[in-house]
């Protein structure tokens, strides 16, 4: 994925060696399978509901007390209430929307981490490599879980930014290291050496010459660690360690676990943030794969 | 010394510097609670109307215990004295039980689950993945998109929607424990049937799931080494069509012997959550307990359990690799 394709004809003529992106950009339209359309469409669904979702429907508190415990849904409440009487539906669409925020910053600061590191390693090699590589591995191992459990009991009050920087801080080292092969394979092509005799700095080779060549990769890495963020988000939640005084997906489910929603057969409680949870997951998942599709041609079959 | 050698002592320096690293978060970490952990659970415990006498007592044996009137680096070799004597401390919320006790009465529900599970899973999803990326067509679209779909959804869901759905909607088997309520374990015929029926479901939720991430794997793993310039080459040979399926499959297999061990290496906090939506009495289900009662020593010590393992299954496959796989040997030892 790595190699520049011959794709748009004007590529050739088109000397402008710092945007080989564009060139592809050109040409992708037609390369994006109905696969892709369906993932994106999905994504975009789940957005809108979590963050137009109150003007829809009409801006409600999440936390106001709408009826008794675990009431059927109703047309007044639609999903119906949970243990504490608030409207599940309202919950959701807060639910979603703090899931998503969490997945997005920490999905951001992840990849940040991880392409800083793993550009610096690739580029300078030598014995900047070997200690940010250590540095890498030695995280790699340490279950990230295990971080977030320990973090996550020694803050006092934790915000859902707090949450998001942990889980941020704990998965970055896949992206550093699938990042660093990248670059020190593209560091050594010529348009580098080129740059540099022609009296570039080593800021600017990295920033122009080598980070261009991985954005799809970027971009995907991206979507991956923004799926893993939600799922750990949730699953900290559930095990009673989410963010305090806020409404996750996980923190619903955490809230109809405790209560014995699931034995006692009160479905509108966790039917629909489990189901969320999914959606949201496999939407991710299959845009991922589908612009995996696109960017690297060896996985698609004719 | 063999350059093998040398990557074996160079791998156990690195798991050392991480297993270092893990010891000093396990313990510096929870002593950032507010106050310290101790005076935070004295002061529970006295809301809670003990006398004061035996609280005078707790609270020596905790302080003494976690060594916390004397200075930082002091207390963390003790720790780690404690911790390589096997001794974990004691848990706060079932004072005066001891965590290692806790702990192994935990985790054999945690194996007898998980183990089963994962080499079950794997089997079948790399089968499926494998038949998937040979076969192509609708086999192919269809199971991807379904492994997909169960792969992602996220482990927790599938087993709240199992329980739902087959123990309560359908009553067809146990919703919750590891045996039914009043019974005690035993090797009775009639204990070893119940435990099997409330098994059944746990199970279940964690096989599926693994089914659909391994097939994955093992499909993309496959399909890139079917496009591989020796699968040409040997078809250009006229090697026979059953001989290439077998290089194909030794190649695609070396990452998903590796998966297998890492998952095998991470079983004990790979499920936290499938025991606490089954209620089923493992580490997962100690753990969610401990959170809620603040029960720092406990939650420690399973916290140092789950990097121990997955550090030590992490080593083992470095060192396996190094001798199946020669690149790989070579590329780590520089030459």
């Amino acid at each position: 994925m790595s190699t520049l394709p011959a794709a748009a004809p004007d590529a050739a003529i088109d000397t402008d060696a710092k945007s080989p992106i564009l060139g592809r950009l050109r040409s992708l339209p037609g390369q994006f399978s109905p696969r892709f359309w369906f993932a994106l469409t999905l994504t975009l669904a789940v957005v809108g509901f979590g963050f137009l979702g109150p003007y829809l429907t009409g801006v409600e508190d999440p936390d106001d007390i709408v009826g008794g415990l675990y009431m059927e849904p109703s047309a007044e409440a639609w999903l119906g209430t949970d243990n504490f009487g608030q409207d599940v539906f309202t919950q959701l669409i807060y639910g979603t929307r703090t899931s998503l925020i969490i997945g997005v910053t920490a999905g951001a600061i992840a990849t940040l981490i991880g392409v800083v590191i793993g550009l610096s390693a690739g580029f300078y090699g030598g014995i900047v490599e070997e200690a940010l590589m250590g540095v890498t591995n030695v995280v790699i191992t340490i279950p990230s879980i295990v971080v977030l459990i320990l973090l996550s009991i020694a803050i006092d009050s934790r915000s859902i930014y707090a949450i998001a920087l942990i889980i941020g801080i704990t998965s970055w080292p896949w992206t550093a290291r699938a990042v660093r092969a990248q670059a020190s394979s593209v560091r050594t092509r010529e348009h580098v050496d080129l740059a540099r005799l022609n009296g570039a700095n080593t800021f600017s080779l990295m920033f122009w010459e080598v980070l261009p060549y991985m954005l799809s990769y970027i971009v995907m890495a991206f979507v991956l660690q923004l799926t893993s963020s939600i799922l750990q988000e949730s699953a900290l939640s559930m095990l009673g360690l989410g963010p305090s005084n806020s409404i996750s997906l996980g923190i619903m489910l955490f809230w109809a676990l405790l209560w014995e929603s699931v034995r006692t057969g009160a479905w509108w409680a966790f039917i629909p943030p489990t189901l969320f949870l999914t959606l949201i997951a496999f939407a991710l998942l299959l845009l991922q794969s589908s612009l995996d599709e696109v960017f690297n041609p060896r996985l698609r079959r004719s | 010394m063999t350059q093998f050698q040398r990557y074996v002592f160079k791998k156990a320096g690195w798991f050392l510097a991480a297993f270092v690293a893990a010891l000093v978060l396990n313990f510096y970490l929870p002593r950032l609670v507010p106050g310290n952990p101790v005076d935070a659970i004295i002061s529970q415990m006295a809301s809670g109307g003990a006398d004061s006498a035996s609280m005078q007592n707790i609270y020596d044996t905790y302080i003494k215990e976690f060594g916390l009137d004397e200075p930082l680096a002091l207390q963390f070799f003790t720790y780690v004295g404690n911790v390589f004597r096997g001794d974990l401390g004691t848990s706060f919320a079932l004072y005066p039980a001891d965590v290692r006790g806790l702990i192994s009465e935990a985790l054999p529900w945690t194996i007898a689950l998980q183990l089963p599970a994962i080499l079950v899973g794997w089997i079948l999803g790399n089968g499926l993945g494998a038949i998937a990326a040979y076969k192509g067509g609708w086999f192919d679209r269809g199971g991807f998109i379904t492994s997909l779909f169960l792969s992602s959804m996220p482990y927790y869901a599938f087993a709240i929607l199992l329980l739902y759905l087959i123990a309560v909607r359908w009553d067809l088997l146990p919703a919750a424990g590891g045996y039914s309520f009043g019974t005690q374990p035993s090797f009775s015929w009639s204990f070893i049937t119940d435990a099997a029926e409330h098994y059944l479901l746990p199970f279940l939720s964690l096989v599926l799931i693994f089914v659909g991430g391994q097939a994955i794997g093992m499909r993309s793993m496959a399909i890139y080494e079917l496009g591989a310039d020796y699968v040409d080459f040997s078809r250009g040979l006229g090697i026979d069509d059953g001989r290439i399926t077998r290089y194909i499959f030794r190649n695609a297999m070396l990452p998903q012997i590796t998966g297998l061990a890492l998952s095998i290496g991470s079983l004990v906090g790979g499920a936290l959550i499938t025991e606490v939506v089954f209620s089923y009495p493992g580490i997962g289900s100690l753990l969610f307990k401990a959170i809620r009662q603040n029960d720092y020593p406990v939650i420690q010590g399973i916290t140092l359990l789950i990097m121990a393992a997955v550090l030590f299954a992490n080593f083992l496959v470095d060192i396996a690799y190094g001798f199946i796989d020669p690149r790989i040997r070579a590329a780590q030892t520089g030459s």
